[in-house]
């Protein structure tokens, strides 16, 4: 079953065309990398999906429904969740808050309801923190729970951030270079989560440059040059895809 | 019981305990600019929300203020008597709107009740909150700031060139609200210790109401927008839309105020609409620690009451620029904290974290 | 209206405007090297001609303009040094509120030493009602110093930016302070200098205008509106298209007398700023892509 289809998805910048003419399907259950060169367009095409910028043309379906156009709010009550390259967490809040944030499309207590402290926010309430702390505890950063987010060690507030993306329960989680900053250790033990995830039965689409994460982990990859895409193929079919090492591979430090 | 409201309890017995000081020492005049200083606290709190916990700043909310006072003084004093013949006076006569009192000179005034000016105060508020506020809200930094300041200049402007508001006379023999059979909203000294209490009741529902508010759902959506808005936005919260609320329910909170302070004082002048008005809130939230509702409100206690006694004389302006200027160079997160020292000194050593812009 | 009247209300648009468009000016200068808006750029005008007033007691016009106009200067550099020098990489809502808070230290010390009445400077040549036929317009020679002046203002400051090497030094920190620095230019001197360029520029407009206009030590914070209504306008940062927003926008509120009291003026003109900000926020001289580059 398909849960992501992207169809002939465009985008210029000026005189650039960051996104040319992309199509490709995430099917449900996968993980799927999305890897290029340096101003390949994957983040655009990632901005595009999730709702950051609207496409110039073309069609992402999710779940069946056309979600092109739709505001990043609009897709994350849809199913979507995106994890950010640089890590985007809110300050002076705790790793629990920020997690709880994550929460808010499951809630429905309003101005209203929380200025008059309504019964039923009570229970809300309660639901939202438990859900976040058993999240915390899937993550295996339980214990920091109380400490500042953005006080948290580089590594930690990646987890943090994969875990505010969770708490939405997302259908489609969304990683923006999720390894990015992490120490080879960390690299490892991140790529252990996203599987883990995977398993529970979400769908994660990834922008990454770590190629060995890629390989070890994605079931589907999407390659982008240029903005277009040369492409989208198991990761061993990709290590042998000639283009690709013409393109790519042969050129980055693979 | 939630240690919030264990606060609310405290700050409620301070309240009573500082009335029986006033009566022990025989200095119940006090009240007065207590009283005074409970209605623009109301306000503080709002903006402190606004300000410190969704993170947008306004330099216009003493334009809100007006608005309220305006309108309510408007509707309360302009004679309706020659019109009485007309369908629509008519109709709103029927349906109890007005009322008639007799004037000055011994005549009778047909006016607007001052409960329904107090209804029509608070959504003209709220229309032009939402009309300001749409496009408003969208902006950032630099250009949030001016555009506020510009709508309070605005408002200023208007009342201070309209002959029907006053001009710069303001509008005055605005008559006393009666809340509730009895409880009455005057400037009377014989009713001084009745406002005193109907003023920071005020105060402590808008404060459990913004208390409930910053811990609840919503409370977190709005901090998480002045964290990173971005990232609140992929969380599936609705900013444009949250923030908007936030700015409306805030320019309610300092409407209202507006209105009641105006029925205390009996009237109302076109420097409740000054900038220099709205600067001082902000700094008086800024002093507060920002993103603090209980600093918020000791510091306007504090500040407001220290201003209406006269105690800064001519240099009232200059303290408050004064004070956000120190506030900000110094302690950028308030003063009321537990870090305050440390932060001090984190300012003159090399290496301090980067901010937020 | 009679076309008297209409070459009246021209000249008075066209006076105001050029004012207009030395604040926006000022605000720009700033802006470029720090990407601060100084909330206190409508004091520096004030304190011009409120200077100038009170130097005019003992010496001749002329130097007690340069008096006024270095003073200024010095007070501009004391500020940045006292109040933003030091500060690391301080946010915007901080900038914002230190440089209001400098604009009410300023206007209260201005209402210490020199009262709350207006003042003003004699007319550079003339009197009150000294006109000169231009054209079939009678115009006083004041507005005629008022527009030399600022014209003469803006081409130095075009070549001061172009040609020396200082200019370029400022404008390098303006592309970008972190490379500027790389290559040795001093940021922070970059910054106290645009502050002493802008401090300077406003007091003179103070002191060309108050003739006509008289100044206050309250009249500050409207022109500071107006002048970032006219820097906006023209795209902040863009001097040259400043001078054309001054221009429109003197003359609109010139003519908004037509429909509505004077007292209005001043809704008319921040109504405007409100307008562009909602719906060009990078000006009507600005393009869109541009405006996305800069920090807000």
């Amino acid at each position: 079953m398909t849960l992501l289809s992207v169809k002939d998805l465009n985008k210029r910048f000026g005189g650039l065309h960051a996104v040319n003419g992309v199509s490709f399907e995430v099917p449900q259950g996968v993980i799927k990398a999305l890897i290029g060169p340096n101003g390949a367009g994957k983040t655009t095409l990632f901005n595009l999906i999730s709702g950051t910028i609207a496409p110039d043309s073309g069609s992402v379906h999710f779940g069946g429904a056309p979600v092109q156009g739709l505001r990043p709010y609009q897709t994350a009550s849809l199913g979507m969740a995106r994890t950010f390259q640089h890590i985007r967490l809110f300050p002076k809040m705790t790793a629990l808050e920020n997690i709880m944030v994550g929460r808010h499309i499951h809630g429905k207590a309003g101005f209203i309801a929380g200025m008059l402290n309504l019964p039923f926010t009570w229970r809300e309430e309660k639901n939202i923190r438990d859900k976040g702390l058993e999240i915390m505890d899937f993550l295996g950063i339980a214990d920091q729970a109380d400490a500042e987010a953005t006080s948290l060690a580089y590594g930690q507030q990646r987890v943090v951030e994969l875990g505010r993306a969770l708490a939405c329960e997302p259908r489609l989680l969304l990683l923006d270079e999720p390894a990015a900053g992490l120490n080879m250790r960390e690299t490892v033990e991140m790529g252990k989560l996203i599987t883990r995830i995977r398993d529970t039965g979400i769908t994660v689409l990834l922008v990454e440059h770590d190629m060995t994460l890629v390989m070890n982990i994605s079931d589907e990859i999407l390659v982008l040059s240029y903005g277009q895409k040369i492409a989208d193929d198991k990761p061993l079919a990709i290590q042998k895809n000639s283009e690709v090492i013409r393109n790519y591979l042969g050129e980055d430090d693979a | 019981m939630k240690a919030r409201y264990m606060q609310v309890l405290l700050f409620v017995l301070s309240i009573i305990a500082i009335q029986l000081a006033t009566t022990l020492t025989d200095s119940a005049y006090h009240l007065t600019q207590l009283t005074m200083t409970a209605y623009y606290t109301i306000l503080i709190l709002g903006l402190c929300m606004l300000v410190g916990y969704a993170g947008q700043l306004s330099l216009g909310h003493a334009g809100f203020f007006a608005i309220g006072g305006y309108m309510s003084a408007f509707l309360t004093t302009h004679d309706l008597s020659p019109y009485k013949a007309q369908a629509s006076v008519a109709l709103l006569a029927d349906w109890g709107v007005l009322t008639s009192r007799p004037d000055l000179y011994g005549g009778s005034l047909l006016t607007v009740n001052p409960w329904a000016a107090c209804i029509a105060a608070v959504c003209l508020t709220i229309v032009v909150a939402y009309i300001i506020g749409g496009p408003v809200l969208k902006l950032k930094g630099h250009y949030l700031a001016m555009a506020t300041l510009g709508f309070g200049i605005i408002v200023y402007r208007i009342a201070l060139a309209s002959s029907s508001l006053g001009a710069a006379d303001g509008i005055s023999d605005v008559p006393p609200f009666r809340l509730l059979p009895g409880v009455e909203i005057t400037g009377s000294s014989s009713a001084r210790v009745m406002n005193y209490y109907v003023a920071w009741g005020g105060v402590t529902l808008g404060m459990v109401l913004l208390l409930n508010l910053i811990h609840s759902r919503v409370g977190r959506a709005l901090s998480s927008i002045h964290g990173a808005e971005d990232a609140a936005d992929a969380m599936g919260i609705p900013t444009a839309r949250y923030k908007l609320k936030a700015f409306v329910l805030t320019a309610v909170l300092a409407s209202v105020a507006g209105v009641m302070l105006t029925h205390y004082n009996g009237g109302i002048g076109p420097s409740e609409a000054s900038v220099m008005k709205s600067v001082r809130y902000v700094a008086i939230v800024a002093v507060g620690g920002m993103a603090n509702l209980w600093g918020a409100l000791i510091m306007s206690l504090l500040l407001n009451f220290l201003s209406l006694r006269g105690c800064f004389g001519v240099y009232d302006d200059a303290v408050f620029g004064g004070i956000l200027i120190i506030i900000m160079l110094f302690v950028p997160d308030g003063l009321l904290r537990r870090k305050v020292f440390s932060d001090i000194k984190g300012l003159f050593s090399r290496n301090t974290p980067g901010e937020e812009t | 209206m009679g076309l008297d009247l209409f070459f009246q209300y021209v000249v008075a648009g066209i006076t105001y405007g050029t004012i207009y468009a030395v604040v926006a000016i000022g605000f720009n200068i700033i802006y470029n090297t720090t990407g601060i808006i100084n909330f206190a750029q409508g004091e520096f005008f004030m304190l011009g001609g409120m200077i100038a007033v009170t130097l005019h007691e003992f010496m001749p016009l002329p130097s007690a303009i340069i008096g006024a106009v270095v003073i200024t200067m010095f007070a501009g550099a004391l500020i940045e040094i006292l109040f933003i020098r030091w500060l690391k990489n301080p946010s915007v809502l901080r900038m914002v509120m230190i440089t209001i808070g400098i604009s009410i230290l300023i206007r209260d010390m201005a209402l210490y030493i020199w009262g709350n009445g207006v003042k003003a400077l004699p007319y550079f040549t003339g009197t009150s009602v000294t006109s000169i036929k231009l054209g079939g317009v009678f115009v006083s020679p004041q507005v005629l110093w008022v527009v030399g002046i600022s014209t003469v203002m803006v081409a130095l400051l075009n070549a001061f930016f172009n040609y020396t090497l200082l200019g370029r030094q400022m404008r390098a920190c303006a592309a970008n302070r972190t490379a500027a620095r790389l290559c040795g230019i001093n940021a922070k001197d970059m910054v106290t200098l645009s502050f002493m360029l802008s401090a300077a520029i406003g007091a003179l407009g103070g002191c060309i205008v108050s003739p006509i206009t008289y100044v206050q030590y309250d009249c500050g914070t409207p022109l500071a509106i107006k002048g970032f209504t006219v820097a906006i306008l023209g795209g902040l940062g863009n001097s040259t298209a400043a001078v054309g927003a001054g221009m429109i926008l003197g003359l609109l509120e010139s003519f908004s007398i037509w429909v509505l009291p004077a007292a209005f003026k001043d809704v008319i003109s921040i109504s405007i700023l409100l307008v562009i900000l909602f719906v060009r926020p990078n000006g009507i001289f600005g393009s869109a892509d541009a405006a996305k580059l800069k920090e807000f």
